[in-house]
């Protein structure tokens, strides 16, 4: 990756930051599960799929579906940054006169199925990788689990239909910021070893830093991994990733800032200093 | 039959694919046929119902078959979430529904299902009759742009449905003045049998196949009562939720008082067994439905009835 486009999507995923944390007050946002998302999904739309403003509705195109749905507010920003989404509509979060809200939902454009109740998702992608496959269709199709929804089973289901299915068309992406709602995912359901467990499952895995650029980009090169098999790229990333200030914190997962506070967070975004929040207004859900 | 039709609508129609979670005592001769358009995702009712959305979104008809009771109740936030809140043409097969499930046990007795399934916004709610009334059904049900669950009952009798069938209309079998006779899927044979009985002992009976059960023939329901002395609802359901939950929901909301004998399970699975011993431990064959409408017993012979084709 030359520096041109690795300064690009850096540029992207701070815009990216800069939207999420716009979205935290005011009804607030799960502003933890999105900033570990961001580079994820701002990658995989700029750099990966064949995707953009003008082909959302072509059957020949990939398919992103967003499972864990939480990390919607990193998918509101980076489809503002596509021009697929009016950045005013942002304004209209939690409001009944848009349809902006905690989960996604079809009434978005470029969002392609509604998601919130976790582990539904990697079937429903089984399902599109499926007709895919039956139309002779050499589009993929990617979704995004959160680590914490794999404690769902009918996320195996897929994963285990998927294989027997031979879907080499479809890409999942483990969003292994190593939390869950309340607590690291280590301290109640422990996932590791999570590379031998898909592994077991008869699929293809690569493990990367999720915030690396260079490693995305070198995950996503070359799929599948192996013909006639599913892959699964794990990225490690930090919960609240780009505020240090509610880095990788059990207690940091749905925030409601005031508005005070994100004038503060935005600046640490920056750079400029740590924010020390005393927000009544935290709340964790 | 339900193979053959079913296979023949989906070589004329490249958009249906057929599904099953393993349960292909319906189906058993369809993958040769059909290909990469048969698709089986193992024992995982969850995965196949969102796989069914991933292939509706991309313009496929999936019709799903598994077992009732998996199928509305095991898989139920996935028909629900992903077939129901989309409004996806996904179309439910659901196999031994009700006493169908005789021997199996209370895990497999979807008397239930009626009621999880129409309480879904957007799902269309069908319970054919038999093999016949099935065939009529199906290609409606196909064409809806809705989601529908489809309580399976193939059996083969002898009764001849009338031929025409619309979404959200009853099949009406017979009039009459003194008691109508409500009910869907199974039941209507067991019904048909009360009906003779009640007859025989001179009496006006009206009997009503109600088919689709969402819509339902809510205009025609409003209009019986005018015409008949008493409602009977008989089904393999509890009582709560299924055909007399509709009935009272529609009375109420027309502020009718009229009464209704509900024939139903209440508050209790029932006695697994062979077809023929359900129904008479439960009350249900058409002498005992007969008898508890007219208070008293009869001489009326209880004809034998036919075991089921398949267990699963």
């Amino acid at each position: 990756m030359n520096e041109v486009k690795l300064k690009k999507l850096e540029q992207t995923a701070l815009r990216v930051r800069e939207h999420i944390i716009k979205l935290s007050t005011d009804g607030g946002c799960f502003v933890g599960a999105s900033l570990s998302a961001t580079d994820l999904i701002v990658y995989l739309y700029t750099e990966f799929l064949n995707l953009n403003s003008s082909n959302l509705d072509d059957p020949d195109r990939d398919y992103l579906f967003l499972s864990k749905g939480h990390d919607v507010p990193a998918l509101y920003g980076t489809l503002v940054e596509m021009g697929v989404l009016e950045a005013e509509r942002l304004q209209n979060h939690l409001s009944t006169n848009d349809h902006i809200y905690w989960h996604p939902n079809t009434q978005i454009p470029g969002i392609e199925f509604h998601s919130g109740s976790l582990g539904h998702l990697p079937a429903v992608s089984v399902g599109v990788a499926m007709d895919l496959k039956i139309s002779g269709s050499q589009n993929r199709v990617v979704c995004i689990l959160g680590d914490g929804e794999l404690n769902e089973g009918s996320v195996w289901e897929a994963v285990m239909v998927a294989h027997a299915h031979k879907l080499d068309n479809l890409i999942f992406v483990v969003d292994r910021n190593n939390f869950q709602a309340n607590m690291a995912t280590e301290d109640l359901i422990p996932l590791e070893p999570l590379v031998d467990k898909f592994e077991a499952f008869g699929w293809e895995v690569c493990r990367i830093d999720g915030h690396n650029f260079l490693d995305l980009e070198e995950a996503f090169a070359d799929l599948p991994y192996k013909k006639h098999k599913p892959s699964v790229v794990i990225a490690d990333t930090v919960r609240g990733k780009g505020l240090p200030s509610i880095e990788a914190r059990a207690d940091r997962w749905f925030c409601n800032f005031s508005t005070v506070e994100i004038e503060q967070l935005l600046q640490e975004l920056h750079g400029e200093h740590t924010t020390t929040l005393v927000s009544e207004t935290l709340v964790v859900r | 039959m339900y193979e053959e039709l079913l296979k023949n609508i989906a070589i004329d129609d490249e958009r249906i694919v057929v599904m099953t979670a393993e349960n292909r005592a319906l189906i058993r001769n369809l993958p040769p046929v059909l290909g990469k358009r048969f698709i089986d995702t193992g024992i995982t009712e969850q995965c196949m119902v969102g796989a069914a959305a991933g292939l509706a979104l991309r313009g496929r008809i999936p019709v799903l078959h598994a077992l009732a009771s998996f199928l509305s109740m095991r898989a139920f936030e996935f028909v629900r979430t992903d077939a129901g809140i989309p409004n996806l043409p996904i179309k439910l097969s659901a196999f031994i529904p009700g006493f169908l499930s005789d021997g199996n046990g209370p895990t497999h007795q979807a008397v239930e299902d009626v009621s999880l399934m129409r309480g879904i916004p957007n799902m269309q709610v069908f319970a054919p009759a038999n093999e016949q009334d099935l065939a009529i059904m199906l290609p409606e049900i196909l064409a809806s742009k809705h989601p529908a669950y489809i309580r399976i009952c193939h059996r083969t009798t002898s009764f001849q449905h009338q031929k025409h069938f619309e979404i959200g209309k009853a099949e009406v079998i017979a009039e009459g003045t003194d008691v109508t006779l409500l009910t869907y899927g199974f039941m209507l044979e067991q019904t048909l049998i009360a009906a003779e009985i009640l007859r025989a002992e001179g009496k006006s009976v009206g009997i009503v196949n109600l088919r689709s059960l969402k819509p339902i023939d809510e205009a025609y329901l409003v209009d019986l009562t005018q015409k008949t002395d008493l409602l009977v609802t008989i089904e393999d359901h509890f009582v709560t939720g299924g055909l007399y939950s509709i009935v009272a929901e529609i009375f109420l909301k027309k502020q009718i008082q009229s009464p209704v004998l509900p024939i139903a399970l209440f508050e209790k699975w029932f006695k697994p067994a062979r077809l023929q011993e359900v129904l008479e431990y439960e009350g249900f064959t058409g002498k005992q439905i007969a008898e508890r409408i007219l208070g008293y017993h009869t001489e009326s012979i209880q004809p034998h009835i036919v075991a089921s084709e398949f267990a699963e």
